[in-house]
């Protein structure tokens, strides 16, 4: 988990597309359906829930949340059948918060939750499609298209690995669980910016011990990660992992709505990149389990999968950077692969020693530098 | 493939979109002008870059110096070349007090900007950038092993030594000097940036409050131990002794394969740690007769004045100043430019510090590989000393108005 996007807003990878209205430098963002448009104000009150609009045309929307209410808020948007779209949980009283999701077409309902409890103050929004069709270029579109293809498959493997984890703490096999733990992770390692982009979902799913405030209780996969390399009574991680495999369904749930650019495709690759620069080369992410260089893995494979969706406009734009990051690539995962016990498995990293410690961090900068100039290419 | 190269691309494709092309067109403005604060204009803080020799040599000395040694990563000579030529363009530009590439601000506010940002106010502070090649530069990798100089020697352990490997050597290294700490730091950072891929830091050493002048104007400064330092320093100034002890001549490399040295030097770099608590203890007579000149003035034991000439034999028979005369080693010297340096304090609570030496000589074998020798094993100071860095590079000889670092030797 990046510990930054948790705490600032908006999140890192949708920083981007946040600023898309001041921004003109980014092309318009594309959606499967349509253009950005203006942010959709919510006042919550402790008895109120004001939108600034209900009737929305579908595209990426910004919702600016402003708790002027005494009690702490959450608001959720809902599809048809209460499906999440995208939820903001403690909003304290006098602040603000910023949501951007992709809407298509169709009836929602936006609640707020003063107090945080109960089914909420709900507005029903009418989400239509634009009156005049959108010029989108073809290149972007089919982009956004082939990484939202992407992320939906990954995030579609996680309850399954999920559940494999949880049933074998069900049985009390440590063993076995420890060696479910590190792949059931690779797909959430490799979609980790989009599902960042779900503010609440990734510090429940992800958070580490060391990054939480001290009245804050450590869920999700690195409670387990604890319990089982330190030898914890495994049947108190079974209601943990059950909550992990409803926030992993949540995760494939609400992947749809993710809102992408090829902008924030390429900045998402960068941050898969500083993922691996300052969590796993050093060793922090799994501090029991030693398994950084499985995450250092599905860190990459996320990465490269966004420079190749965003590949044709690369080479439309900065064809030599496209060289560029072919050779970092590669390279890069040729100093991984030296530490590759077999398919996705590897050496467990308090065996790798410093000077290939040092191999690893030097290849990691070689991918990161040009890596950060993906974006910008990519939105031409 | 340059970083310069890559994000200039990015920012014409960026000048074709509405208001950022507006925001693009200003970075010319931003990266020629810098706005010069506190004392000087900014062309008297420039040292020229271009010349026969490199800067920073005779230079006089700046206050403050990164020192970094990189590792070359480039799989071949086109790569290393390459990395040459990117850091040669970035250093014409940073010696001249302007940003790297497209500069710090107004580029594509969707790509990380060219340059880092740090020295934006500041002007050059007579920054310079001086490049040499270490032994290993000459293994296989690059096909420069028949063009290594027989001066550049594998230095031999030296009693006293307790040399770190993660402080020694390197392929590459850069020494930046400027008056400003900050500008000294910002060029690192920035080549070092530019080098992803190519080249990644080795070791790096920041020092502090030159340890040594080379020019008479200025006072004689101080090491850690409190003495004068560099009294009987080489004048940069002095084109004949630099001639006769600092520039490697036409004729020292006369071989084909040498030839691309000629003009340029060999630089010893050690960094040597001071006890500095033990020296502390020691009373001052015992301060003076170790190094052979009194405290305050300078002056050799038994003189008056800081420039009164040295008599080696009249002074202790091991003091520092006797023992490294350039009478007791058939005339050799060298040109030092050290720096102090304090990297905190070590794990038992005493300070880590002592002095980064740097010295130029037109040929080690005949200057600081006998030199050290003596003071190794002789030198009464060395009991308050350890070598634990250490490094000899051939330093090129200047750069061509258009030409690259490393241009003699490298040229296709």
């Amino acid at each position: 988990m990046r510990i930054p996007a948790r705490r600032l807003t908006p999140l890192a990878l949708l920083a981007c597309v946040a600023v898309v209205s001041a921004c003109s430098s980014d092309p318009e963002p594309v959606s499967t359906t349509g253009d950005a448009a203006a942010p959709i104000t919510i006042e919550a009150t402790d008895e109120a829930c004001d939108l600034s609009s209900t009737d929305l045309a579908s595209g990426i929307t910004t919702f600016e949340i402003t708790n002027s209410g005494s009690q702490v808020n959450e608001v959720y948007v809902y599809a048809e059948g209460d499906r999440i779209v995208t939820e903001k949980e403690n909003i304290g009283p006098g602040t603000s918060y910023e949501l951007t999701v992709d809407l298509t077409e169709g009836d929602y309902e936006v609640a707020c939750k003063p107090g945080m409890v109960g089914d909420g103050i709900r507005t029903g929004v009418e989400v239509a499609a634009p009156s005049e069709p959108v010029a989108i270029d073809p290149l972007a579109e089919q982009a956004v298209d082939d990484y939202r293809a992407y992320v939906q498959g990954e995030a579609d493997k996680l309850p399954g690995l999920v559940e494999g984890l949880l049933a074998a703490l069900e049985a009390g096999d440590r063993e076995q669980a420890k060696a479910l733990y590190a792949p059931s992770r690779l797909p959430w390692e490799s979609i980790e910016p989009v599902a960042e982009s779900f503010g609440d979902l990734d510090p429940r799913i992800d958070a580490r011990e060391a990054d939480l405030e001290p009245d804050q209780e450590l869920t999700g996969w690195h409670r387990i990660e604890k319990a089982l390399w330190e030898d914890e009574d495994l049947a108190a991680m079974v209601p943990v992992a059950e909550q992990l495999l409803a926030d992993v369904e949540e995760l494939q749930q609400r992947t749809p709505n993710a809102a992408m650019t090829p902008a924030s495709i390429g900045n998402g690759a960068k941050e898969l990149l500083d993922e691996v620069a300052t969590g796993k080369v050093t060793g922090e992410e799994e501090a029991f389990s030693h398994t950084d260089l499985v995450d250092f893995q599905g860190n990459l494979d996320g990465a490269r999968k966004a420079f190749e969706v965003l590949r044709p406009l690369v080479e439309k734009n900065d064809p030599a950077l496209a060289g560029t990051l072919d050779e970092q690539f590669a390279a890069c995962q040729e100093a991984l692969s030296v530490h590759e016990t077999g398919p996705d498995r590897f050496v467990s990293y308090d065996t790798v020693a410093q000077p290939e410690r040092q191999d690893l961090a030097r290849a990691v900068d070689a991918l990161g530098e040009p890596l950060s100039l993906l974006a910008a290419a990519a939105a031409g | 493939m340059s970083r310069r190269d890559l994000s200039r691309r990015g920012l014409l494709g960026a000048l074709g979109v509405g208001a950022a092309g507006v925001a693009a067109v200003s970075v010319g403005t931003v990266a020629g002008a810098r706005s010069p604060q506190g004392a000087g204009t900014a062309s008297d803080a420039v040292v020229a870059f271009h010349g026969r020799h490199q800067a920073g040599i005779s230079t006089s000395v700046q206050a403050h110096l990164h020192f970094a040694a990189f590792d070359v990563t480039a799989a071949g000579v086109d790569g290393l070349r390459g990395l040459l030529q990117d850091w040669t363009e970035a250093a014409r530009a940073l010696t001249a007090g302007r940003p790297v590439g497209e500069g710090a601000v107004g580029g594509s506010p969707l790509a990380p900007p060219d340059d880092t940002g740090e020295a934006l106010d500041a002007t050059a502070h007579r920054l310079t950038l001086t490049v040499g090649f270490g032994a290993s530069l000459f293994d296989d990798r690059f096909g420069l092993a028949s063009r290594r100089p027989e001066a550049l020697v594998d230095l031999p352990h030296f009693p006293g030594d307790v040399l770190d490997p993660a402080r020694s050597d390197g392929d590459l290294v850069v020494q930046a000097c400027a008056d400003d700490p900050q500008v000294a730091v910002h060029a690192i950072r920035n080549l070092s940036r530019i080098a992803a891929g190519r080249a990644a830091i080795r070791w790096a050493q920041l020092g502090y409050g030159k340890a040594a002048s080379t020019d008479r104007s200025q006072p004689t400064p101080r090491n850690l131990f409190g003495f004068k330092d560099g009294t009987a320093n080489p004048s940069g100034k002095d084109g004949r002794v630099l001639d006769e002890h600092v520039w490697v001549s036409a004729d020292d490399a006369a071989s084909r394969d040498e030839a691309w040295m000629a003009g340029g030097s060999y630089l010893v770099a050690r960094r040597i740690s001071m006890l500095i608590e033990t020296w502390d203890r020691t009373p001052l007579g015992e301060q003076e007769t170790i190094i052979g000149r009194d405290k305050g003035e300078g002056a050799p034991l038994g003189a008056t004045r800081e420039f009164d000439p040295v008599v080696p034999r009249e002074l202790p028979v091991a003091s520092h100043v006797r023992l490294a005369h350039p009478s007791v080693h058939e005339g050799a010297q060298m040109l030092r430019r050290g720096f102090n340096f304090v990297d905190g304090a070590d794990s038992l609570g005493h300070l880590d510090a002592g002095l980064f030496f740097l010295a130029y000589q037109r040929d080690p074998r005949r200057a600081f590989v006998p030199v050290q020798t003596v003071l190794a094993r002789q030198d009464v100071l060395m009991e308050y000393l350890r070598h634990t860095g250490s490094g000899l590079y051939a330093v090129p000889p200047g750069v061509r108005e258009e030409g690259y670092w490393g241009e003699t030797l490298l040229q296709a």
